[in-house]
């Protein structure tokens, strides 16, 4: 347990929980709406905003936010008003993004430090400011989703009847994405933005296996996210293996079993 | 003079080129329970989406409690033809059926013990009070109904639009949605589009055949000439108000 006396190792514990609480969350809605790859796309189109805090000098996380908001924004709004489906937004905004980033770092002189831990994440070296980025990003979207639970179980559930019922569901589908963006920025330093679209994904549909409602369904996940990443932690300290790959693989694992079990005993 | 709930005069609507309503006028009442049939592609739920406020009309005026439709939606309760949703979306029938309140509510405002009550009171209406804690997915498509028809009741409409509501049951289940609509037509007006075309004239007060264009029925026979203008192709001819029943074969000359 001596472990824990060293700053960097209680920071990575606080990032982990921190980071399980996006999660849980946001990742309930990416995994019932279905928009796993809208995500994926969103997490890669911000490496755009990497790139440019590299290049301003600033720190890249400062550059992140603006940027997977605008793609969240960007790939929301050209999926559902232009004529442009949704794949195909998703695919644009992901390369271009990615593209703008090397563009950027090509641009900034020198070496781009610690650029390895935004792609693939580095939990270990998370620095006490981004925390406290993270706890008040956790915030804020905690606030946000306890605001419209229900208009966010309406659209996620029924999206016409919620139209019906005089709800705007396209500022809604919107705030939902964006939440999604922020919650990117929280996992990017955990997980890293190539590995974001599986913590957003594989603790929720674990959790939906045994959740009744949104709501035990959120608290479940959470609580998942934390298990693995605080396993990953772990094991990649005694191993000495990268912390965001190893994390990634225990979720993975864990998916791995619990539907074998589930084929296994019969359980839909 | 009774009021009317719903006035459609010349309405038309097109999309993507093809005319889907055509020149359609038509009125409903307070107390109406209107029954439209129509044969697949006729164009019924587009006449309940235009009636919603969810589709513009192309041509003419839709006026649903003499104002726009969009603008009074909080008294109109629509129960959706088919709920497509995930079967492992985690949600309980209470809490989809309080869903109903939503046009009630405000942004942000919380479900509070009103709610609640009356979410469980339309699920006692629409009888499967007991269910009120399953999972959506483990319901049969009967239930399914029933919870959608529970979940229309909870906003508290004046005018009822239901979309195939048999469409999935079962025909024991069948009879027993009928009858419950039976009851429910005491207090709102209801309008009823399905092309279960068997048992509906014996419970509704209007039927109205659509395809495109529409023909309504207060009673007798839905004449042959009529049928055929509606329909190009052989159908049942419909006899509305006693003694219905279908009476006959009718071909086409």
């Amino acid at each position: 347990m001596e472990i824990f006396s060293y700053e960097f190792m209680q920071n990575a514990v606080a990032a982990a929980l921190l980071a399980s609480v996006a999660c849980g969350i946001i990742g309930t809605y990416v995994v019932v709406k279905r928009i796993g790859f809208i995500s994926g796309g969103i997490a890669h189109a911000a490496f755009g905003g990497i790139g440019l805090g590299y290049y301003l000098g600033i720190s890249p996380l400062l550059g992140l936010i603006p940027f997977s908001l605008l793609s969240a924004l960007g790939i929301g709004l050209l999926g559902k008003k232009a004529k442009v489906a949704e794949d195909t937004a998703i695919g644009a905004f992901w390369a271009a993004g990615m593209a703008l980033g090397v563009l950027f770092i090509s641009l900034t002189p020198g070496y781009a430090p610690n650029l390895f831990s935004y792609l693939f994440g580095n939990i270990l070296t998370v620095p006490r400011t981004d925390l406290y980025m993270m706890a008040a990003l956790d915030a804020l979207i905690v606030a946000v989703v306890f605001a419209f639970y229900k208009e966010f179980l309406a659209v996620s559930f029924d999206e016409e009847y919620a139209e019906v019922s005089g709800l705007n569901t396209m500022a809604l589908y919107l705030l939902q994405l964006a939440l999604i963006a922020l919650t990117v920025v929280i996992l990017v330093r955990v997980v890293g933005i190539v590995m974001v679209i599986a913590l957003l994904t594989i603790p929720p549909a674990i959790a939906r296996k045994f959740s009744r409602n949104l709501r035990s369904m959120m608290v479940l996940s959470g609580v998942l996210s934390a298990i693995f990443t605080l396993t990953g932690l772990w094991l990649s300290y005694l191993f000495d293996t990268a912390s965001g790959a190893t994390i990634i693989l225990v979720a993975a694992l864990a998916f791995t079993v619990v539907h074998l079990v589930f084929a296994v005993t019969g359980r839909e | 003079m009774k009021k009317e709930v719903v006035t459609l005069s010349d309405l038309s609507v097109e999309a993507g080129g093809t005319v889907i309503l055509d020149g359609l006028s038509m009125s409903v009442c307070e107390g109406d329970y209107l029954g439209i049939i129509g044969p697949n592609g006729a164009g019924k739920t587009t006449l309940l989406r235009v009636i919603l406020g969810l589709q513009k009309p192309t041509s003419g005026s839709v006026r649903v409690f003499g104002a726009d439709p969009a603008s009074v939606r909080r008294r109109i309760g629509y129960v959706p033809q088919r709920l497509f949703f995930d079967r492992d979306f985690p949600v309980t029938v209470f809490e989809t059926v309080l869903m109903g309140r939503l046009a009630v509510k405000g942004m942000l405002a919380r479900y509070n013990r009103n709610d609640r009550e009356i979410a469980l009171g339309a699920l006692e209406t629409a009888g499967i009070g007991g269910l009120k804690e399953r999972r959506v997915g483990a319901l049969s498509g009967g239930e399914i109904q029933r919870m959608l028809i529970a979940r229309a009741l909870a906003g508290d409409p004046e005018l009822l639009l239901l979309d195939e509501p048999t469409a999935s049951v079962d025909p024991g289940m069948k009879t027993s949605i009928y009858d419950l609509l039976d009851t429910l037509r005491k207090s709102m007006t209801v309008i009823l589009v399905t092309h279960d075309t068997g048992t509906i004239t014996s419970h509704v007060s209007q039927v109205a055949c659509l395809n495109r264009g529409i023909h309504l029925h207060e009673e007798g026979e839905i004449s042959s000439a009529e049928m055929s203008h509606m329909y190009p192709y052989p159908v049942d001819v419909l006899v509305h108000e006693p003694p219905k029943k279908i009476l006959r074969r009718h071909r086409k000359p």
